[in-house]
């Protein structure tokens, strides 16, 4: 039968309405909570990728060959990038963390300035990602190519540097012979490799024009095989004058597909294809969360400029929303071991 | 200001000066310790080659690492080691019984999985 409590609560005592049981606020306790579930939904993810990952095995690329990349310094920097990365999002805990700190001293000045830095950071690693990402779609010179056999193997070795094209016959673009193409060659060249319209050293453009290419050598050219064919075996090295050929052979036999450059949902340079898409939906997921923890950060910030949380007597706003920032921050080192490192 | 509307819990935690340089050199401290530990990451990652016969000890202690990290980010940033211990366990709980569980179940059914159907079809 319903009937009131057999005896009332003292309203100080725990559950009985004025006091915490947890000795904290309820906006801070339902923080922890919806970060308790945030974290279970990038442990699953983290989960799901490291099942792929131990059923693929040998096929999985490597970490520190897929991302050794430096802004203006080329290649050849495994993993240095990623780690300033996690750099600066450690170096944006920690203003955060002093903004926090400032807070529990009423420092009014302190907290705006830790904030900020806190913001500038996170714009730094949102920027970062971006730039990543564009490296991570546009992949690298040499690309995936696809061997006779129907195996797969990544390329390494010294892309030789495209020096110009020459027109043999033109087109509706390039309308004089011999005359000298000499910009975003690179690109032209990868995406005529790729659609098939590359053929004995001789390329053709999107306006018809058939040119020769003059392009160094390539040398200390290694094949290394990810995915099985009749002949080759996943983990299987070519390397020396044979695999340069070999590779040459391939990009120039103007056949469709035969070599893949970057990554998209489809389809990967650097492994399987589930390597792609988790990369994206992981680190693309924390970036969203990063992005948002900036805009929630510019939000708390006008805030306690205008004084805010001030008149209000203390500065939990700042602290749960540094609670939600050190999320991201930890969640980043877990992606970064298991998406770069191991 | 006392409102009585208002319960206080622990929203006027404030701490005066002294206390809050002691605050800050913690923080400096995990600071430099966490850059370390990352940096440390990255030459071991550089040095050592996945092929390598040492390369199975090198992911336990970057997986080591890791913990040793979050750990100081939930602990000292997060302030989880500053709250009442029921609280600390209700947050840390499910992930001590359920996460290493299924993270054993599902790396150890992905590698059955990747020797019974055969070597993965990109």
């Amino acid at each position: 039968m319903a009937g009131h409590a057999s005896h009332e609560l003292s309203s100080d005592s725990p559950w009985g309405g004025k006091v915490s049981p947890f000795a904290t606020s309820y906006g801070k306790l339902m923080m922890w909570f919806f970060l308790v579930s945030d974290a279970l939904t990038f442990g699953g993810l983290l989960i799901a990728y490291g099942f792929t990952r131990h059923d693929a095995q040998d096929a999985w690329p490597i970490g520190e060959e897929t991302f050794n990349s430096m802004p203006f310094l080329g290649h050849g920097y495994p993993l240095l990038y990623v780690a300033l990365m996690t750099f600066i999002l450690i170096v944006s805990s920690v203003t955060m963390v002093l903004a926090v700190e400032a807070g529990h001293r009423m420092d009014r000045k302190g907290v705006t300035k830790w904030l900020a830095a806190t913001i500038i950071g996170g714009f730094f690693f949102v920027g970062s990602q971006a730039w990543e990402w564009s490296h991570f779609i546009h992949g690298s010179e040499f690309g995936k190519v696809e061997l006779a056999d129907g195996s797969q193997a990544i390329v390494k070795g010294h892309f030789g540097e495209i020096k110009s094209f020459t027109v043999l016959e033109p087109g509706t673009h390039h309308t004089k012979k011999g005359e000298k193409i000499t910009d975003d060659l690179l690109h032209t060249f990868q995406h005529a490799a790729a659609g098939g319209h590359l053929k004995d050293g001789k390329i053709t453009l999107h306006d018809g024009t058939i040119a020769s290419v003059q392009k160094e050598a390539d040398h200390d050219v290694k094949l290394v095989i990810k995915k099985d064919g009749s002949k080759n075996k996943i983990g299987d090295v070519l390397d020396g004058k044979p695999a340069c050929d070999l590779y040459g052979s391939i990009i120039n036999s103007g056949e469709k597909n035969k070599v893949i450059y970057g990554a998209n949902l489809e389809q990967n340079e650097y492994g399987p294809q589930q390597y792609g898409q988790f990369f994206f939906f992981i680190t693309g997921f924390h970036g969203f969360h990063v992005f948002s923890g900036v805009i929630i950060n510019i939000i708390i910030l006008l805030g306690v400029m205008k004084g805010t949380y001030h008149s209000r007597g203390h500065y939990e706003m700042v602290e749960k929303t540094g609670l939600y920032w050190h999320f991201v921050d930890l969640v980043w080192v877990f992606v970064f071991t298991f998406f770069y490192l191991v | 200001m006392e409102r009585d509307d208002v319960i206080e819990y622990s929203l006027y935690t404030h701490h005066d000066e002294e206390a809050g340089k002691k605050i800050r050199k913690k923080i400096w401290f995990v600071t430099i310790l966490l850059t370390v530990i990352t940096a440390v990451e990255v030459f071991l990652g550089a040095m050592i080659k996945q092929d390598s016969a040492a390369w199975p000890y090198v992911k336990l202690t970057f997986i080591a690492l890791t913990l040793l990290k979050a750990g100081y980010i939930v602990l000292t940033f997060m302030h989880l080691g500053d709250e009442k211990k029921v609280l600390k366990y209700m947050i840390l709980a499910p992930y001590i019984v359920l996460i290493i569980y299924l993270i054993f179940i599902a790396l150890t059914e992905g590698v059955y999985i990747g020797a019974a159907v055969g070597k993965y079809s990109v």
